[in-house]
């Protein structure tokens, strides 16, 4: 009887997975249910005998039975888009079952935390730092330097968080892991939490991923008596982006509202509940598995200048090939758009891609030579976050991109900081006027006499930009976190590269 | 109210046991009450104040119930890149189906995205969209 191996993700039931799984088993077939291969263009994606066929729906297998489909793409791992990759933390993706404690452990797992324990907690932080692990969520914090704070730390408690608040449009990697391969990261969380000297942990993850959440529920439980003494649990966030900031994150799990915490106290001395706590992306403790067991050494083998490793990557928007494509650091950007994700999908020019989701910067295919790397982006006014790449046709209108980040910042901000409550509602007021060209006169009360510091005189168009520009820096600056303090990021690239998005009526007539 | 007290006693023995409360009692009436509100504030020895700060800070919780039923749309950047403004324009008014506006569902390679219940749905055009708020109302 034929084996068929279908992914059972999100993206891949979104997809009308079930309905060809179904034909499948129908047809005689043995239908295991398994991660996604990450090539999302081709889902479902069914794998039979290492060859791969997709985008398939039920009335395909028939075809696909015979050998006469049009839709075989031969073998999977020598397909140009899978080849081409790395995968460290993805070297499971599509090969084993989910939930299935036999594949895991047939496939390289729980190597990482018999090593771990096998050398102790201060060895495995050692490994953890030597490896180059940077913080994965965006920040980029080195995972060790972290680790070796908690760990140091004298409690009666200590906490690991998973930060699996994956808000970002354009990021999917969280939600892949999650969902296809649960016991790794419940594996770096048990790493971790033996390395501190952590005895709980908690899984945050949120609400639009209901998926996931079962998933991870059903994977610690069927995994508590391999990582017991340390105990995992998942929660599930309630629909508010700003929660995956980590402070805002450990106020969700104390049962408060969602709000940013100043630091210090950092929250590897003072997390939940007051105690010592790591609080890492899902992405950086899912790396930690690979690299106990493999080595440190082999990890910093790869990657590009103090970015080391893989960076699983997540292509997506308008683009052809978009998916999962984990490579090492120093990738050109412009390879990633056009040779691995061949380019848009509507067949039109790419017009602007973003990086790092609502609170990257958007980049012009004159920055494709930009190489993928926490410092290089930095240092280009960009930032890589949390690598999600979007990618935007000719039809895009980036003075409307900007506006969307501001007004995504005023329904997101969590109020507690004056430069991203306030600011965001006034960067939207003026992006508005300044699309409408409308200009702006002084109101009735700035107006009166006696208000001597208000402007009486008409703003031009070119005054409300320099605004917008003032305003933008005083929100990166003053703001408590990345969501006030990065939201100017798409609205300076916005209007530094597509000034003509911007520009005047009689401009931009003529710049068509 | 019984079954409310059911709720809050399954979690009430938790480290931070708000959030899963709030969640429980959600799924279960439609929205939080503001009799929830007062059990669940007198039961976490927490003020009234401070349980509806939280349920008014997350987008999850509801103080009024919403009769119509309700499609989760994706409207986030990659959705939009593959045109999911365009087919939001054209969703006419219904009375019997509330189209929210959602941000990111994490399938952002296959967009327009959007969700109903627990399930998701990808590649969506017009008359795929059309056919899955028609089937809602």
């Amino acid at each position: 009887m034929k084996v068929v191996r279908i992914s059972d993700d999100a993206l891949a039931l979104a997809c009308g997975a079930d309905d060809v799984a179904a034909a499948f088993a129908a047809a005689g077939c043995t239908v295991e249910r398994v991660s996604s291969w990450g090539m999302h263009w081709l889902e479902p994606l069914a794998e039979i005998d290492g060859k791969g066929f997709g985008p398939l729906e039920a009335g395909d297998v028939v075809a696909v039975l015979s050998g006469t489909s049009a839709k075989a793409i031969g073998a999977i791992e020598d397909h140009p888009f899978m080849a081409r990759q790395q995968r460290f933390t993805f070297a499971r993706a599509g090969k084993t079952r989910p939930l299935s404690l036999e594949d895991y452990a047939a496939h390289g797992g729980w190597q990482g935390l018999a090593k771990a324990r096998e050398i102790g907690g201060a060895a495995t932080i050692a490994q953890v730092t030597e490896s180059g692990l940077r913080g994965r969520g965006g920040a980029g914090f080195p995972a060790g330097i972290k680790w070796n704070t908690v760990a140091g730390a004298a409690a009666d408690q200590k906490y690991v968080v998973c930060n699996a608040d994956e808000g970002d449009s354009a990021t999917f990697a969280d939600r892949m892991v999650m969902e296809g391969d649960p016991f790794m990261l419940i594996e770096g969380m048990a790493i971790a939490a033996l390395a501190v000297g952590a005895s709980k942990g908690y899984v945050y993850i949120r609400s639009e991923y209901p998926h996931a959440i079962a998933k991870m529920e059903a994977a610690a439980r069927a995994s508590a008596h391999l990582v017991a003494p340390f105990v995992l649990e998942v929660r599930v966030g309630a629909g508010a982006y700003v929660c995956g900031e980590e402070t805002s994150l450990l106020n969700s799990l104390e049962g408060k509202r969602g709000e940013v915490r100043a630091k210090p106290p950092l929250p590897a001395l003072e997390g939940l509940f007051g105690k010592p706590t790591v609080v890492n992306n899902v992405l950086t403790l899912a790396a930690v598995p690979w690299i106990m067991a493999n080595g440190a050494a082999a990890y910093a083998a790869v990657g590009f200048g103090r970015s080391k490793g893989t960076m699983p990557i997540q292509i997506a928007g308008n683009v052809k090939h978009g998916g999962l494509f984990e490579v090492g650091f120093g990738v050109t950007l412009g390879e990633l758009v056009m040779t691995v994700g061949g380019g848009t999908a509507s067949g039109r020019p790419v017009r602007a891609v973003q990086v790092g989701g609502p609170l990257g910067a958007y980049h012009p295919p004159a920055e494709f030579h930009l190489p993928f790397d926490y410092e290089a982006f930095a240092a280009n006014d960009g930032l890589i976050g949390h690598a999600g790449i979007t990618v935007f046709d000719d039809t895009a209108d980036m003075s409307s991109q900007a506006r969307f980040a501001m007004n995504f910042c005023a329904e997101e901000s969590c109020g507690k900081c004056t430069p991203c409550r306030i600011g965001s509602t006034r960067g939207v007021e003026l992006i508005d006027r300044i699309r409408a060209r409308s200009g702006r006169v002084a109101d009735k009360v700035e107006a009166l006499p006696q208000m001597h510091n208000a402007r009486k005189a008409e703003r031009s168009l070119g005054d409300e930009i320099t605004l917008l520009e003032d305003l933008c820096e005083t929100m990166k600056f003053g703001s408590l976190c990345a969501l006030g303090g990065f939201t100017p990021y798409p609205v300076l690239s916005a209007l530094r590269h597509w000034p003509e998005d911007f520009a005047a009526p009689a401009d931009r007539e003529a710049a068509e | 109210m019984e079954r409310l007290n059911q709720i809050i006693a399954s979690h009430v023995g938790r480290e931070g046991p708000l959030l899963p409360i709030l969640h429980d009692v959600q799924a279960e009436f439609g929205h939080v009450s503001e009799e929830a509100i007062r059990a669940i504030a007198a039961a976490l020895n927490l003020s009234r104040a401070d349980v509806h700060g939280v349920v008014s800070f997350y987008h999850d919780f509801h103080e009024a119930p919403e009769a119509r039923a309700v499609l989760k749309l994706c409207r986030a950047e990659a959705c939009q890149a593959r045109g999911v403004e365009a087919l939001a324009a054209r969703l006419a008014d219904n009375p019997r189906v509330k189209v929210e506006a959602i941000y990111c569902l994490g399938l952002c390679s296959v967009g327009p995205n959007a969700m109903v219940g627990d399930k998701v749905h990808a590649r969506l055009d017009a008359a795929k969209l059309g056919a899955l708020v028609e089937a809602l109302a």
